[in-house]
């Protein structure tokens, strides 16, 4: 490849082409934006944890002992909204998907560069609301907010993190309005739908919800701020107004929130299968119809949630039919996935090793959403420790993974260094074993019939209690050790060169870190994506 | 280590049996396709693992493979959703002639009220054997009504009521839980419900005091002046309440509706919201002048005026669920 | 930027990271839409809420909708549907240059925006005082006052973000008005005075529906 710099020798790229606090703050590059954002969301990460850690210490004994009962509420309430709403929705799109969209498809930048600042500073307002809840003593509805209960009965701090997830919802709307625009009207010359990586096409139907869903959730927010603050009675059943028609309304945008948090590190293992397999993705079309089919399909579910809140037996049987619906695009990819391996030439680095418990974390949180959609069943099992685990499987066991793993793939390209490698397979290994530890035996406690957000619990749950909170300190170091080796290897690790995997796509066609504009030349595309069966090298066409 | 450590719920209902069956029918099947991934991805892994000099295989992928593996996932599918759905449709679904508790939570308790008479706070006795209907409603935010060992769950909405049921099949003690987060002591609203043997029951009965609950209720109608409009033998002011429960009910705006409980309770505590045509809105709302277990001493009395007066035979029974069999819950719009 | 300087007559509004002057204007253009897409979600959430009490108290939806005072309503309707027009005639002069009409219409969409905000402040004065405003001081003589505070709570919630929207329009139309004043749209670049016109004719599309929806319904259905 023409453009690899000579070892040691410092090109001009986005980290080192000006230096100071202003240049970071007012920049309107987007992988410098990426950084902001990798910054501010490990912070909260690291919050949402140590509540979890709380949370998991409580449970440690069936006597609620360790805080008093209000506290472990404001716990799990603050960990939900944190770790929802400032750290998984904008963890792969407003990190990985800002680095590299623009850089995939052939851009110099997003298509607005200044709105894709500002969404980072609505972010950081929206945090520090957050914050600011978190230190004034907390909310206490739970992540999900029902009334009458946050409207009318609790005195904490309801409306600061209403008023915080509604900001952080606009940064949210403008990210995904951005990624659309730009993979509309950005793509370079060459690059057509068909050839665009599925990290892209998973991003492109992430923005598709985040566009048409969050405003729901803004206006439902609002609407819990003004009951609060002027005693409007829209939700109020003491004055006539329906507490489910606010479920209806918080569902429609929290059900396909799950599918914003999921599908991008749908996108990410795809990148990571082909470039560790070496090969073309099995089914490209049929995996980049598989994440527009989650997306759409993705809205009509919502009601699942409320089996047994009161709606009519007719409407749950429509919901339960769509939710399988829903299932098939996400079998679709998981079988092909495994597909993509067959006959490949698969290598075992790390970022391999966290697609692989994607797969297979998914695959049980996927097949564990079978029983909840299963009418009958769900009723036993809905708001029990089952759904707990199941969700987790998906988010954290699922999107997390990914999130990591796509962090080290494209660390080199990030930093422009390598991770230390056997320290990084160590650290996937702990998070995989910490994980299932954690959050296995919930599904046993669920069908057992532990209810979720209790502070005390039945004495014969404390077995299952114990193994689950030992597991959430092996999980706790497995986050910790990728935290302080990629800080350490921005220092020390080894010079990446521009392509350090041998992987197919634009961004690996650029210096590692890339030049602020990404490309010297705008590139010109003439081949399909994944085109790791033909030449090892594909040259830049001028 | 077993006492610390079960591994399977009690099972004392009716239902119980059926949704295990659709569980455990999940867990294996769900349980062989985890395996099968699983062992695909493991083989594939150490069979096409890196080795110098072999390049990987260039795939493009097939259609019959892709269509194949979308349509038999959907059929089975299809399957699961079938069973969900006919436990669901038995789940909510009272039987005709079930007993009827009317229940009220409350941060952070539950109350029970038999029809004949007997009130309980946190803990429920029911005979084995029986159909029971728990007709709830609650006092102030959102709760829900979970026995594991029934499998049956069912949230309980602030003004309006919703219905569950069940059959307990086996005589003990068994978890009553809130599942629905309801504020500080969620975790502390919990009960037990007891399962006795006919007998048995019978003779905790007999240990009540109390009168039935429509009688308290035709006492609370007296004093509260309910009757001075409400006349059954003719027409008063109000609308003869007489056979109202379960019949069709033409109302101001021209909807029909049936008289089921959400309607007559909604008519008391709000008695503008859905007028009956040819009455004028009059009637003053005892909203807050009647407490939940009130309202539902007066609903039980009103539904007692159905009552068949042929049937002798169930003389426990009390007035019958819709006729239909439509699942009695409440009209979200 | 070494490519912007091949192309010969570049403009100076053209930001680096395009190709060209149509990629940007579509890009910005299609933003817009995406953005107003998301504006139609956020008050149908409030739509549907209404849709669902209108049907379930609808008796008291009409006695509501009477208490409304028909003239401010249809007053404003009119305002709006003329800002419109005024907005739709800038649009035109930014896109063939006349640059001071533009200023000038610009300036009279603000203004009948503001009538249209004085209006409403009159309206909301009077409903405060007549304790038409939910919560604890909440008074209304009628059958069903309880639902009746349903609907005004509805009322509130959609014409004040309606407002709040408005709000924001009129000082979005006070920059670009400033920046057509500096002349710096013509037949090249105009696109900020077209979003800006989609936009305010987003928010009056949303008055269009909820002024037949709070000030017009029928009570023929009870008589």
């Amino acid at each position: 490849m023409a453009a690899i710099p000579l070892p040691g020798a410092e090109h001009e790229n986005y980290l080192n082409k000006e230096y100071g606090i202003r240049s970071w703050l007012l920049t309107t590059d987007h992988k410098r934006i990426a950084l902001l954002y990798l910054l501010s969301i490990t912070f909260f990460f690291f919050i949402g944890g140590f509540f979890a850690l709380l949370i998991r210490l409580e449970l440690l004994t069936p006597a609620g002992d360790l805080v008093q009962a209000d506290t472990y509420n404001k716990l799990f309430t603050m960990h939900g909204q944190v770790m929802v709403f400032f750290f998984l929705i904008p963890a792969v799109p407003a990190v990985l998907g800002n680095f590299l969209i623009p850089i995939m498809i052939g851009a110099k930048d997003l298509a607005f560069p200044r709105i894709n600042l500002l969404s980072w500073y609505i972010f950081i307002i929206g945090g520090c609301f957050m914050l600011y809840t978190i230190l004034t003593g907390g909310a206490d509805t739970g992540w999900t907010f029902y009334t009458p209960l946050s409207t009318s009965f609790l005195d904490t701090h309801v409306v600061a993190a209403a008023v915080a997830i509604f900001i952080a919802g606009f940064s949210s709307i403008l990210t995904g309005l951005n990624f659309i625009v730009t993979v509309h009207r950005m793509r370079a010359p060459g690059m057509t739908w068909s050839r665009l990586p599925l990290f892209v096409w998973a991003n492109y139907a992430t923005s598709i919800i985040q566009v048409l869903g969050t405003p729901v959730l803004a206006i439902t927010l609002a609407l819990v701020a003004l009951e609060r603050l002027f005693h409007f009675g829209i939700f109020d059943p003491q004055k006539g107004g329906d507490p489910l028609l606010f479920q209806h309304l918080f569902w429609f945008y929290s059900h396909p929130a799950v599918y914003i948090m999921i599908l991008p590190g749908m996108g990410v293992v795809s990148e990571i299968v082909a470039c560790f397999s070496r090969k073309r993705v099995f089914g490209y079309k049929f995996m980049a119809l598989a994440v527009i089919a989650i997306a759409v399909f993705g809205f009509l579910v919502w009601a699942h949630h409320m089996f047994v809140a009161g709606i009519s037996l007719y409407a749950a049987l429509v919901f339960s039919l769509l939710s399988y619906l829903v299932a098939v695009p996400s079998a679709i990819k998981v079988f092909n996935w495994t597909a993509t391996m067959y006959k490949g030439s698969i290598s075992y680095t790390t970022p391999m090793l966290y697609a692989f418990g994607f797969i297979g974390l998914f695959t049980m949180g996927g097949l564990t959403g079978l029983f909840l959609a299963a009418l009958g069943l769900d009723v036993h099992v809905t708001d029990t420790y089952f759904v707990i685990a199941h969700f987790h499987y998906i988010m954290v066991g699922g999107m997390v993974m990914a999130y990591i793993g796509g962090l080290h793939f494209w660390w080199p390209k990030i930093s422009g260094r390598m991770y230390p490698e056997s320290w990084g397979r160590l650290a996937a290994l702990t998070i995989f074993i910490g994980f299932n530890l954690t959050f296995f035996p919930q599904f046993i406690l669920g069908y057992l019939g532990m209810p979720r957000r209790y502070w005390q619990y039945s004495p014969e749950y404390q077995v299952l209690n114990v193994l689950s909170t030992a597991g959430s300190t092996i999980l706790a170091v497995g986050y910790v050790l990728p935290m302080v080796y990629f800080l350490w290897s921005m220092r020390y690790g080894k010079v990446a060169d521009e392509n350090p995997w041998g992987a197919a796509g634009l961004e690996w066609m650029t210096a590692s870190p890339p030049p602020t504009f990404n490309f010297d030349e705008t590139p010109e595309v003439t081949w399909e994506a994944y085109n790791y069966g033909e030449a090892k090298e594909v040259p830049v066409e001028r | 280590m077993f006492a610390n450590l079960p591994l399977w719920p009690d099972r004392a209902s009716n239902m119980a049996g059926n949704v295990d069956a659709l569980f455990i029918f999940l867990l294996i099947l769900c349980g062989l396709m985890c395996v099968a991934i699983f062992i695909m991805i493991l083989v594939f892994a150490a069979k096409y693992r890196r080795r110098k000099g072999v390049e990987a295989e260039q795939i493009e992928g097939s259609t019959a493979l892709e269509l194949t593996w979308s349509g038999v996932p959907l059929l089975i599918f299809m399957g699961i959703f079938a069973w969900g759905a006919i436990i669901y449709f038995q789940e909510r679904t009272p039987p005709q002639d079930s007993a009827e508790i009317y229940t009220v939570a409350k941060q952070w308790m539950w109350k029970f009220q038999h029809m004949e008479g007997q009130r309980e706070i946190n803990e429920l006795h029911v005979p084995v054997g029986r159909d029971v209907k728990m007709i709830m409603t609650s006092q102030d935010v959102i709760h829900s009504f979970y026995v594991p060992a029934f499998r049956i769950k069912q949230d309980v909405l602030p003004g309006r009521y919703t219905v569950a049921w069940f059959r307990a099949t086996k005589a003990g003690t068994y978890h009553l839980f809130c599942a629905e987060y309801c504020g500080t002591s969620h975790s502390g609203m919990i009960g037990s419900v007891v399962v006795m043997e006919p007998a048995l029951y019978e003779q905790w009965l007999s240990g009540g005091p109390a009168a039935p609950l429509p009688q308290a209720g035709k006492q609370l109608f007296m004093s509260l002046g309910c009757s001075t409009c409400h006349r059954l033998d003719t027409q008063g002011r109000g609308p003869n309440l007489a056979n109202l429960y379960n019949h069709p009910v033409l109302l101001e705006d021209g909807r029909t509706i049936i008289a089921d409980d959400n309607y007559i309770g909604e008519s008391i505590l709000n008695p503008a919201a859905k007028l009956v045509s040819g009455f004028k809105p009059i009637m003053p709302t005892f909203q807050g002048i009647i407490s939940e277990e009130q309202l539902n001493a007066l609903v039980a009395y009103i539904k007692s005026l159905s009552q068949p007066t042929e049937g002798e035979a169930g003389s426990r029974n009390t007035p019958a669920a819709s006729p239909s069999g439509q699942p009695q819950t409440m009209q979200v719009q | 930027m070494s490519d912007s300087a091949t192309v010969a007559d570049h403009n100076p509004a053209l930001q680096h990271h395009f190709a060209d002057m149509e990629q940007q204007q579509q890009a910005a253009t299609m933003g817009m839409w995406v953005f107003l897409i998301t504006e139609i979600m956020f008050f149908g959430g409030m739509f549907l809420a209404y849709m669902v009490y209108r049907y379930m108290y609808y008796a008291a939806f009409v006695a509501g909708s009477q208490a409304m005072d028909f003239w401010y309503g249809t007053i404003n309707t009119i305002v709006l549907i003329c800002s419109s027009l005024t907005m739709a005639l800038a649009v035109r002069a930014s896109q063939v240059g006349q640059r001071k009409a533009l200023v000038a219409l610009l300036i009279v969409t603000m203004l009948f925006g503001c009538a249209f905000m004085g209006i409403k402040a009159i309206e909301y004065t009077g409903h405060w005082r007549d304790h038409q405003f939910p919560g604890a001081s909440f008074h209304f003589e009628g059958p069903d006052p309880q639902h009746i505070e349903i609907f005004f709570s509805l009322y509130w919630a959609m014409t004040g973000f309606h407002a709040l929207h408005m709000l924001i329009g009129i000082v979005v139309v006070g920059f670009i008005t400033f920046y057509a004043w500096r002349g710096r749209y013509g037949p090249d670049y105009h696109n900020p005075v077209e979003n800006v016109g989609l936009y305010w004719h987003f928010v009056d599309i949303v008055w269009i529906y909820l002024y037949p929806l709070l000030y017009l319904i029928s009570h023929k259905h009870t008589g």
